[in-house]
């Protein structure tokens, strides 16, 4: 157990595909005890288990294994420990690539811990003989009817597999599904020996995760008042400084651009936010109006009086199924009369489709004028009909992928045979996608046996 | 009361939850949060918000750290991949609402700091 008064937690990646700079930098450029990194989103784990079925060595964030070899060195000298869901549905295939970057770096005697016991796939029919109906928890339907389209299925475990992981001497913990802040306060109840029971403090780790959880987000990224923001392009990404009672701080490295301010924190704390008095998670509810916010300056925000209660006794879970077929294309269309021509065509196209037979619901397709107040449709929004140019968006969905292809063939042919002024096909035909929906559903505690494994390089 | 834009008093960041996205507005003013508790309605924003969102709208207080949060609950053609908006995600629903015209007292506009040059 720590006993110096404050730990270091960072985290360099809000979602795969976030800048590598992120975690670059934290490891070079100050003090910093762990680095956390946020690869998963539901969409990605769908994707990553059809990438284990084609290959078994598959199915983990690989630009997690790039990050971890370019930063090696800087993990090594500094001691800082990392803690990532970078296991995707497959965390072992991600060790053993990890465990090969370090061979080939000449790095012995790290240890790398794997936490499994989310992925849930395998154990579907299982689950649902034991009489775990795994509802949809918005429509109320059992899952035995998608059953056969799934192609995912995670619980959102929770901090203390981590915790485990990192007291058994692990420098990188390597994760499947868990909460995003779960991947910050694993190490906090590791360095403070905080237990099941102490709500509070586990609500104070869940609100520092939270902020922290996408990154240069509350550092100035995706700012109200962007103006005001200095540098945001070499913008730091958050560092929580906690300490054992619970009361912990946000900022980042100097040096680094963007800023860490009462209001930039706020801005993170409302992100993807449902009722603030019930932030419900594996291992507590969090009141995230419980707490009080100061603005120190010299980008510092402190945060106190954190609140928290029991958790429920079930895991959310993560089910992706599959749900049908889209497309989606674009063409530009220049003016002069941009929106009234781009109007003509997504009609041309509609029309033509259906001489051949192929027609679509209102609810299957999708016209935009992009250009033209597509993101703020409704809103007084100044010149908005009369741009100089658009971009036409059409798409469709739907159950028959026959239609859907039959779609791809009519986009292209306007740049002859519509009206004058259309561009932008280079892209060719649009492709025929497959819709992946969600299926939110909760599993009962115990049903689920967590595993930690520790292996060395 | 003068005629403003909710950008004036309020920030705003928005996101997707299923097939919802909420928009958190955060009031710049303790004044700024009375008014808008009281005058920011589900109704309004619900309204406000017609041509992007279908679902009914949901409203939560947070009075502690002055933030009103409010859930879309159809604004975003279907959520995830099965969604074909440009916005499937509802990041921009946030900027959206800040251009809303609300009439507000020049009590609380005088006691807003104005700092709302990059939002309009």
């Amino acid at each position: 157990m720590r006993q110096q008064d404050q730990v270091l937690i960072a985290n360099g990646q809000g979602f795969w595909g976030d800048s590598i700079l992120g975690p670059v930098r934290l490891v070079r450029e100050g003090p910093l005890d762990y680095l956390t990194l946020d690869y998963l989103a539901e969409v990605t784990m769908s994707i990553l288990q059809k990438q284990r079925a084609r290959d078994p060595k598959a199915g983990y964030a690989t630009d997690f294994v790039r990050m971890i070899a370019r930063t090696l060195p800087d993990l090594v000298a500094k001691q800082i420990k990392v803690v990532a869901n970078a296991g995707g549905v497959n965390p072992l295939a991600c060790k053993d690539a990890v465990l090969e970057v370090m061979a080939r770096a000449g790095v012995r005697g790290m240890k790398v811990a794997v936490v499994e016991g989310d992925d849930i796939f395998g154990r579907l029919d299982e689950l649902a003989a034991a009489g775990e109906p795994l509802r949809n928890m918005d429509t109320g339907a059992p899952l035995s009817s998608v059953r056969e389209r799934v192609s995912s299925a995670n619980v959102y475990l929770g901090a203390f597999p981590i915790a485990e992981a990192l007291a058994l001497g692990a420098q990188i913990v390597i994760t499947g599904r868990g909460t995003d802040p779960g991947l910050v306060l694993g190490p906090m109840i590791h360095e403070f020996g905080w237990k099941p029971g102490d709500y509070d403090l586990l609500a104070a780790g869940t609100i520092a995760g939270h902020i922290v959880e996408c990154g240069v987000q509350c550092t100035g990224g995706n700012y109200t008042d962007w103006r005001s923001v200095p540098d945001l392009a070499m913008a730091g990404y958050p560092i929580i400084e906690m300490r054992p009672n619970g009361e912990f701080a946000i900022t980042k490295h100097a040096g680094t651009g963007g800023m860490v301010t009462l209001r930039s924190v706020l801005h993170q704390l409302v992100y993807e936010m449902g009722d603030p008095h019930r932030y419900i998670g594996p291992d507590n509810c969090a009141d995230f109006d419980s707490i009080t916010l100061s603005d120190k300056g010299g980008d510092r925000v402190e945060v106190r009086g954190a609140k928290g209660s029991a958790p429920t006794d079930t895991y959310k879970v993560s089910i992706s199924y599959q749900d049908g077929w889209k497309s989606l294309g674009q063409l530009t269309v220049s003016g002069p009369d941009a929106l009234e021509k781009a109007r003509l065509c997504a009609d041309i196209v509609w029309k033509r489709l259906a001489f051949d037979g192929c027609t679509f619901d209102e609810d299957e397709k999708l016209v935009e004028f992009v250009g033209a107040n597509v993101c703020h449709a409704g809103l007084p929004v100044p010149h908005a009909n009369e741009p100089s140019e658009v971009v036409l968006r059409l798409g469709v969905k739907g159950r028959d992928k026959a239609k859907i292809e039959r779609f791809t063939y009519e986009l292209v042919p306007l740049v002859t045979s519509g009206p004058p002024g259309v561009t932008g096909f280079a892209g060719g035909r649009p492709q025929v996608q497959e819709i992946v929906a969600f299926w939110p559903a909760l599993l009962r505690k115990d049903k689920i046996r967590t595993r930690v494994q520790v292996f060395t390089s | 009361m003068v005629k403003v834009q909710l950008a004036r008093i309020a920030d705003a960041r928005s996101g997707d939850k299923g097939e919802a996205s909420n928009i958190g507005v955060m009031a710049r003013s303790p004044q700024a949060y009375a008014y808008l508790k009281s005058a920011l309605t589900p109704g309004l924003v619900q309204a406000a918000m017609a041509g992007i969102n279908r679902g009914e709208v949901k409203r939560y207080e947070g009075d502690g750290l002055r933030v009103l949060n409010f859930l879309l609950g159809d604004s975003l053609g279907g959520g995830g991949s099965a969604s074909l908006r440009t916005d499937a995600q509802g990041k921009t629903h946030g900027l959206a609402l800040l251009r809303m015209e609300l009439d507000v007292p020049q009590n609380v506009l005088d006691a807003t700091p104005d700092v709302s040059g990059s939002a309009q």
